[in-house]
């Protein structure tokens, strides 16, 4: 089980509710972002890196994280790449669409553990988007934390996701960005290499900061290993899992993961917990 | 001329020698010198003689390939408190890759022909110097293994299942 509290299930997990799309907006070639609002009215309460299963109807239901600002309850916001049949179908969606959404599900960054320390999010690609609502909720209680650092890693610099955000959050003076990408061609006057090398230069105490991660499980594996390098303690490191989630409140055994069922127990797990099952390629 | 003195301030301001004898850190300045590099100056020229290696004080160098008829691919930076160059130690000391100055670049270079010939004479130099470079080396060999994974590429995430869906 997860160390930290989880929010209770919505009263009937497995009943969709209708959300009419309020507007898309295209992030990346590949990846877009939904606001929506529930067609009964009403708003959305979730925690930062929880989830919903989104379900375009007649093709079928995802899990997608959400990417919106939780201090926001009016509209629910979510940035999904297009990879698969219902992300597609997803994308195809427009304004005016109705899209069946449960949740919210999962445990979630502890924003508020964090209170005192240096703040650190290591993102690597759409990883950004599960991050977000806890760097806005970070923001919103800044005077509670000591550096806020976002170190982003990206493909290349046209695959870098909320690139006018992260623009905008590197020109605060109590904030500190940095962004690397994989391989470039061109002009490109930032750093170029793993997001891994960024843990070494960002600018925090390492006995006293907490990191949320969260982009492809290999990255993370390493991002763990440079934080733990630096010296941050294993108890102060999260992750965010994916697994094969289907039902989203741990009946169907879909996402099963040693002893936890990824979309109740996680999808963010402290990482001296799952530290020893990540490397088990039979999980 | 920066006077030795000088050099070995600026050495001990780098992180990479941090720790070293004081008798050893003598044989290292003698092989050092400081230079700067304005925009655009090469460092070094993949193929031709890298006989020596630099220690970075300020500025971004870039590690990259040239590709015909296309622009130079960036295969890596590194900036203030890294290091770049160690094809001085591996015959034929040619360098593997070109290094450009991205910014105006600060760094503390050392004069490869020297160095060997110190570490020959004195082993315990050249472990104190070995020691450092084959972390770094190990380090650059892991970076570039992520970076071929390709992590953030489309096989990857169609690959995986659940949030990517």
């Amino acid at each position: 089980m997860n160390a930290h509290a989880r929010n209770p299930a919505p009263a009937d997990p497995m009943m969709p509710h209708p959300f009419r799309i309020e507007r898309v907006r295209r992030e990346l070639s590949d990846t877009f972002t939904m606001e929506m609002v529930p067609q009964s009215g009403g708003g959305f309460r979730f925690r930062p890196g929880q989830f919903n299963m989104l379900y375009v109807f007649g093709v079928g239901e995802i899990p997608i994280s959400i990417s919106g600002d939780p201090g926001d309850g009016a509209v629910l916001v979510h940035t999904t790449r297009a990879v698969g049949a219902v992300s597609q179908a997803l994308d195809n969606l427009k304004a005016g669409d109705i899209v069946g959404v449960r949740g919210p599900f999962g445990s979630y960054w502890p924003v508020e553990q964090a209170f005192g320390h240096d703040l650190v999010f290591v993102a690597g690609g759409v990883g950004l988007a599960p991050l977000r609502p806890a760097i806005y909720q970070a923001m919103a209680n800044r005077e509670r934390f000591g550096k806020v650092v976002v170190l982003y890693g990206a493909r290349t610099p046209a695959d870098i996701l909320f690139r006018k955000e992260l623009e905008k959050w590197r020109g605060r003076f109590d904030m500190n960005v940095m962004v690397t990408v994989d391989r470039v061609a061109g002009k490109w006057n930032s750093d170029v290499g793993v997001v891994t090398n960024l843990v070494a230069k960002g600018g925090f105490d390492p006995l006293h900061a907490t990191a949320f991660v969260c982009g492809p499980e290999v990255m993370m594996r390493y991002v763990a290993l440079a934080l733990e390098k630096r010296g941050v303690a294993l108890s102060s490191v999260w992750l965010s899992m994916e697994r094969n989630m289907k039902c989203g409140c741990g009946l169907c055994g879909h996402c099963q993961w040693g002893s936890d069922f990824v979309c109740k127990d996680g999808p963010v797990f402290r990482y001296d917990q799952i530290a020893d099952r990540l490397s088990v390629r039979e999980l | 001329m920066v006077q030795p003195e000088n050099l070995g301030r600026i050495l001990d301001e780098h992180p990479f020698f941090a720790g070293i004898p004081g008798d050893l850190r003598a044989l290292l300045i003698g092989c050092a010198a400081n230079e700067r590099f304005d925009i655009g100056q090469f460092l070094a020229r993949e193929g031709l003689p890298s006989d020596k290696f630099y220690l970075i004080r300020a500025g971004q160098v870039a590690i990259e390939v040239d590709v015909p008829g296309k622009k130079p691919i960036i295969l890596e930076t590194a900036a203030e408190g890294e290091v770049i160059g160690w094809s001085w130690i591996v015959p034929p000391y040619r360098a593997s890759f070109d290094a450009r100055a991205q910014t105006l670049v600060r760094a503390l270079s050392f004069d490869g022909a020297c160095l060997r010939k110190k570490m020959e004479a004195d082993h315990s130099l050249g472990y104190e110097v070995m020691r450092r470079f084959v972390p770094m080396m190990g380090h650059r060999l892991q970076t570039a293994r992520m970076q071929m994974l390709d992590l953030y590429g489309p096989a990857v995430v169609k690959a995986r299942k659940g949030k990517a869906g």
